[in-house]
């Protein structure tokens, strides 16, 4: 029972600052009270709960394995596979994020409004799912790029400012209309499995090739694959 | 009762869709291009079945719980009968009138952020690769200052209405100058940690946030004006986390050289 009251007890704490936040906007500044409370006390409880277990299985599953198989690519030498692996888990985990899917669908409405796709379901479903490809395929060479990194061991900062330049250089091509969702899609893209094993995964690499430093050039891929998204998504909406 | 056990296996069916193409792509490299049997298999397994049954239990929980009240919290609070009080209307909003939205986003993003597991997720490792020197607590509260100013300035160019990429540029370029002087150790996982930060928690509340204000303030239009929420949340954390190791990296080098009186210099 030890190993699960400790996270318990974690998840708790780690919980309390949001129902605090809500409790005290709900009864105090909005002056209303709480609707349904036993079914959000219920809800808190499965948060709690999931919680506690995620973080369990995260050690036990996703950052073990994560880091297994960087080592055993390491072992391997083929620099070709790891990358081919680094493009299958950007794109793979990417196609299918729920929030993705949110934000294209959402994308292609303001399209549509927009006067840059016919107002129809079929151009607006063409336009969501070329979204989401372009996003998964922009994730798949973030990755790619960010374990070449790891192995010549080039310094982030110049990758990333040089996407910096990237993404204001296409903000001023772009139509407006598209900018904003392109932000955003930076952002929503690494999802809550995703982020435990690609660190895992870049630190794995990192602490297991001579001369790289974990710390140093272990993170940095959800930097990439929160950078590529702006780019890929504005030059999405110049070509449409 | 059908209603919520409906939702329980939708849930666990999204959940499910989500890890399958993770799953098979690890599996796949695994078996065929590995060619090794994978160590401590039913550990890994045990750890996947609990990250799939926490994740599913966090998110039905999120939706009965925490989601509906947060998005209607949005809704109220940027409701004019709210802002300017009962049956008031302003044509030219001011951005001050907005106050209570202000915190109440500084507020939320702070505690989403903390509650976010993916930023967990690399606060343990970072922990553990730094040797301690990083402590979880610590990062977590960093990013999640950084996500609350985020969304603080995120309104508030909602509410004015100015273009959002010159809030961009302007977050760059503090980077890229902050990049120049920040412990080299830090700027990889602060860069990591602007994406970390919106994620399962963080993305519906500032997303429906953004909703309300852009339907409810004048002259903004929803489809238009609701993005970039996510964007300036995500921006800012990378400063503060370089900000803060910046902090204690200056507190350590005057601890050193001056070391108070009367004190070992030891804390």
């Amino acid at each position: 029972m030890q190993p699960f009251l400790r996270p318990l007890w974690d998840s708790i704490r780690d919980l309390l600052p949001i129902i605090l936040v809500i409790g005290f906007f709900q009864l105090v500044v909005l002056q209303q009270p709480i609707p349904e409370f036993g079914r959000i006390l219920v809800g808190v409880l499965f948060v709690v709960l999931g919680l506690a277990l995620f973080v369990r299985g995260l050690q036990m599953g996703l950052f073990p394995i994560g880091e297994n198989m960087a080592h055993a690519f390491a072992r391997k030498g083929s620099v070709l596979w790891l990358l081919a692996f680094a493009f299958a888990l950007g794109f793979g985990t990417t196609i299918a994020e729920p929030a993705l899917i949110a934000v294209g669908n959402e994308a292609a409405r303001v399209a549509a409004v927009g006067g840059m796709i016919a107002d129809t379901d079929e151009s607006r479903q063409g336009y969501a799912s070329g979204l989401r490809l372009t996003v998964a395929l922009s994730v798949g060479c973030a990755i790619v790029i960010g374990v070449l990194r790891i192995l010549k061991g080039w310094p982030i900062q110049y990758l990333i400012i040089g996407g910096y330049l990237g993404v204001v250089i296409m903000t001023m091509f772009a139509p407006p209309e598209i900018i904003g969702i392109a932000y955003d899609s930076g952002g929503v893209t690494t999802s809550t499995i995703t982020v435990p094993l690609v660190t895992a995964l870049g630190v794995g690499l990192a602490s297991s090739i001579k001369g790289r430093n974990p710390m140093t050039d272990g993170f940095g891929l959800i930097a990439f694959a929160s950078l590529t998204p702006m780019i890929f998504v504005m030059g999405y909406g110049m070509i449409i | 009762m059908s209603g919520h056990l409906q939702l329980i296996l939708d849930t666990l069916g999204g959940t499910l869709r989500d890890v399958l193409p993770i799953a098979v792509v690890i599996f796949g490299f695994q078996l065929f291009v590995l060619r090794q049997r994978i160590p401590h298999l039913k550990q890994v397994l045990t750890g996947f079945v609990y990250v799939l049954i926490g994740l599913s239990l966090f998110l039905i929980g999120l939706q009965e719980a925490l989601f509906p009240l947060g998005s209607l919290m949005a809704q109220q609070l940027t409701d004019p009968a709210f802002i300017f009080g009962p049956g008031g209307t302003a044509a030219t909003p001011q951005w001050h009138d907005y106050l209570w939205v202000y915190a109440f986003g500084a507020a939320v993003g702070f505690a989403a952020a903390i509650a976010e597991p993916a930023l967990m997720a690399v606060s343990l490792k970072a922990h553990a690769v730094s040797g301690g020197a990083i402590g979880v607590l610590g990062l977590r509260v960093a990013v999640a200052l950084g996500a609350a100013f985020g969304i603080v300035l995120g309104t508030f160019r909602l509410v004015t209405g100015t273009p959002l990429h010159y809030y961009i540029i302007a977050a760059y370029v503090i980077v890229i100058i902050q990049t120049l002087f920040a412990p080299r150790a830090i700027v990889p996982l602060a860069y990591d940690s602007g994406g970390v930060t919106t994620s399962t928690v963080t993305v519906p509340l500032v997303t429906a946030l953004g909703l309300g204000l852009a339907t409810q303030v004048p002259g903004r239009d929803p489809l238009l004006d609701g993005f970039g929420l996510i964007a300036t949340t995500c921006l800012f954390p990378i400063i503060s986390v370089m900000g803060y190791a910046q902090i204690s990296e200056w507190r350590a080098r005057r601890a050193r050289y001056t070391p108070p009186p009367g004190g070992t210099g030891l804390r």
